[in-house]
């Protein structure tokens, strides 16, 4: 469903220019949860950047669902993050001054659904990370793992082909980090998609593939050492 | 998204950010009070103008003849066979004589002005008398030794006494008062008041010269241009010439003083709308340091889906209803400004529901256009760069 071929993203062109992504080729499967893992620098946000649709690459061809994402417009680039694609960030990414059933509603907003069904949507997604008591709370009045909960409600509500998450733990202490690892690996044996970046291997090895880059470049892929 | 949710989204901004977003409507707030206490005070003006116009008689039109000459002139008793001979364009007329005199009761004595008028004028200029008559056709017949005076002149020599059937002395002669007039100046000195009318066949002879002063009333508010066309031809028939008379009449004046008026509301006005303007810029700079404070905001809602139009509307909307809310506390601002404004000049001043209108679409219309630009700056955004701006 996700099928790279060739992608490069070079910025500077010409003579300092630098290949944060150097021509790499993958494909992912429906049901998949793939770990992403590599140094900063390696070019692994840059790749999760392409694959969210946020940036485009300067090369190559990137295949979501069968549609070429590079001929497509700004706003369907839009709408497939809409509807496709789900993100956890590193920081939450939780607007400040909306409360949590805004921030989960959000997407659903942007996808045109009524207030009734945004707000059974979101209470759904609320439900599956256990914060149907904390609808009218801001973010600033939970704890980091709670609001990274928020974020991945938020991620699922509109019931996305993959979820991706950039370094979800990386704001959180072990032991929360582990419950929402937990919660990933939950949800895709739920059936979800996932595509989990990190820098740290040990966390990659929660995921059932790991594809290690370095330079821009992938240097393995194979199955997770200890799947979880 | 839709206009509603845009909307709520709005007003939760403005909620959040109160000092700032008052400050900001600021600009708006003077300028659409100052639009609207300026409009009101111009119109309320311009009205009070006209019923002061109507009050020295709205049918009037009045008639200066210069010319003088042997063979060619124009007589009262010329006017008189006029106004006679056309019932459908003219009612009255009456010669009119000022000089000043010096009227005299006992000891008591002051300069007045003496008006030679016929029995008509108190009809053609809208006086009344307060007690007793206005000068008759036999006072003009006979030159009968009879005035009729105005408010002032009757405190100023009889106190409270009533002067009717007393008298005065005029010069050298001795009148009797038949009328006082109601007062209509306030009374003043110098002003409405501050006369005394006698016949004006009588004043004639007194001051041996001729009328040179005609006041005629129309037959009809709307017979007043064609009443004036036809004196105009009928004087240049005599005179053979434009110089030897003038006639003027109440509206026309009334049309020059009009736009007189309106050149000025809208030099008022134009001034005002300055002031809007630099209200528009005002929310345009909040609303870039709005979108530069909100950039990663942005970006978070762009990763979800977002469009571009979806981000301009969200902030274009903001920019409106911030502007718009500013016209609506600048039009509660103006109604009491005006209504200030005209107890400190002693007159009604009525806001106009036109005025109110138009400064309100006007600073929504501002809101729009100035926060166009910051909206389509926010809307363009790269997600990347604005998910990572700190």
């Amino acid at each position: 469903m996700i099928r790279l071929e060739d992608i490069y993203k070079i910025y500077n062109t010409g003579e300092n220019e630098v290949r944060a992504v150097d021509g790499i080729s993958l494909t992912i499967q429906k049901g998949e949860y793939v770990a992403i893992v590599g140094q900063s620098g390696s070019g692994k946000s840059t790749l999760m950047n392409i694959i969210g649709c946020l940036d485009v690459p300067t090369a190559g061809r990137y295949l979501l669902d069968g549609d070429d994402v590079g001929a497509l417009s700004d706003n369907k680039l839009a709408d497939i993050r809409n509807r496709r694609l789900g993100f956890v960030f590193q920081q939450y990414n939780l607007i400040a001054k909306l409360n949590v059933l805004e921030n989960v509603e959000l997407p659903l907003q942007y996808g045109g659904y009524s207030a009734r069904q945004r707000r059974e949507k979101a209470e759904g997604a609320l439900a599956r990370v256990g914060l149907l008591d904390r609808l009218h709370h801001l973010p600033s009045q939970l704890s980091g793992g709670q609001q990274q909960r928020v974020s991945i409600a938020r991620a699922l509500v509109s019931d996305p082909s993959v979820i991706l998450a950039d370094e979800p733990t990386g704001a959180l202490d072990s032991r929360t980090g582990l419950d929402v690892l937990q919660f990933l690996t939950q949800l895709n044996e739920q059936g979800n998609t996932i595509v989990l970046i990190t820098h740290d291997s040990k966390i990659a090895s929660m995921a059932r593939r790991v594809v290690n880059i370095s330079d821009g470049k992938i240097i393995s892929d194979e199955p997770s050492a200890a799947p979880a | 998204m839709n206009i509603k949710q845009y909307f709520l989204l709005a007003l939760k901004s403005i909620r959040t950010s109160k000092l700032r977003s008052f400050l900001t409507m600021l600009g708006i707030i003077i300028g659409v009070a100052s639009v609207i206490v300026l409009v009101s005070i111009m119109n309320s003006f311009s009205g009070e103008m006209s019923s002061t116009f109507e009050s020295f008689g709205a049918h009037l039109i009045t008639v200066n003849i210069f010319g003088r000459s042997s063979n060619r002139t124009v007589s009262a008793e010329d006017l008189y066979e006029w106004v006679d001979a056309y019932p459908d364009q003219l009612r009255f007329v009456s010669p009119f004589i000022a000089s000043p005199v010096t009227v005299k009761n006992g000891t008591k004595s002051l300069t007045t002005t003496l008006n030679g008028t016929g029995e008509d004028y108190d009809k053609i200029r809208n006086k009344e008398v307060e007690n007793g008559r206005f000068l008759g056709y036999i006072d003009m017949e006979r030159r009968q030794k009879v005035c009729v005076i105005g408010s002032y002149v009757a405190t100023e020599l009889f106190g409270a006494d009533d002067p009717v059937g007393r008298q005065v002395r005029l010069g050298g002669d001795i009148f009797n008062v038949v009328g006082v007039l109601k007062e209509t100046g306030g009374g003043l000195q110098g002003g409405d008041d501050d006369c005394v009318f006698i016949p004006y066949t009588l004043a004639l002879r007194m001051f041996r010269q001729m009328s040179g002063v005609y006041y005629l009333s129309a037959s009809d508010g709307n017979q007043v241009d064609s009443a004036a066309a036809l004196l105009r031809s009928k004087l240049y028939q005599v005179y053979q010439s434009d110089d030897a008379y003038r006639v003027a009449s109440m509206n026309e004046m009334l049309t020059q003083v009009n736009e007189l008026l309106g050149m000025m509301s809208s030099i008022l006005v134009g001034i005002a709308a300055i002031s809007l303007l630099v209200g528009g810029i005002g929310i345009m700079n909040i609303m870039l340091v709005s979108v530069t404070e909100r950039t990663r905001e942005i970006g978070i809602r762009k990763s979800l889906g977002a469009k571009r139009r979806d981000i301009r509307g969200q902030f274009i909307i903001e920019a409106a209803v911030t502007s718009a809310l500013g016209g609506t506390l600048g039009i509660l601002l103006g109604i009491t400004g005006a209504y200030l404004v005209g107890r400190l000049l002693g007159f009604t001043v009525v806001p106009t529901p036109t005025a109110i209108l138009m400064a309100f679409s006007v600073s929504a219309g501002i809101g729009i256009l100035f926060g166009y630009f910051p909206a389509s700056k926010a809307s363009k955004l790269n997600p990347i760069d604005a998910l990572r701006y700190e």
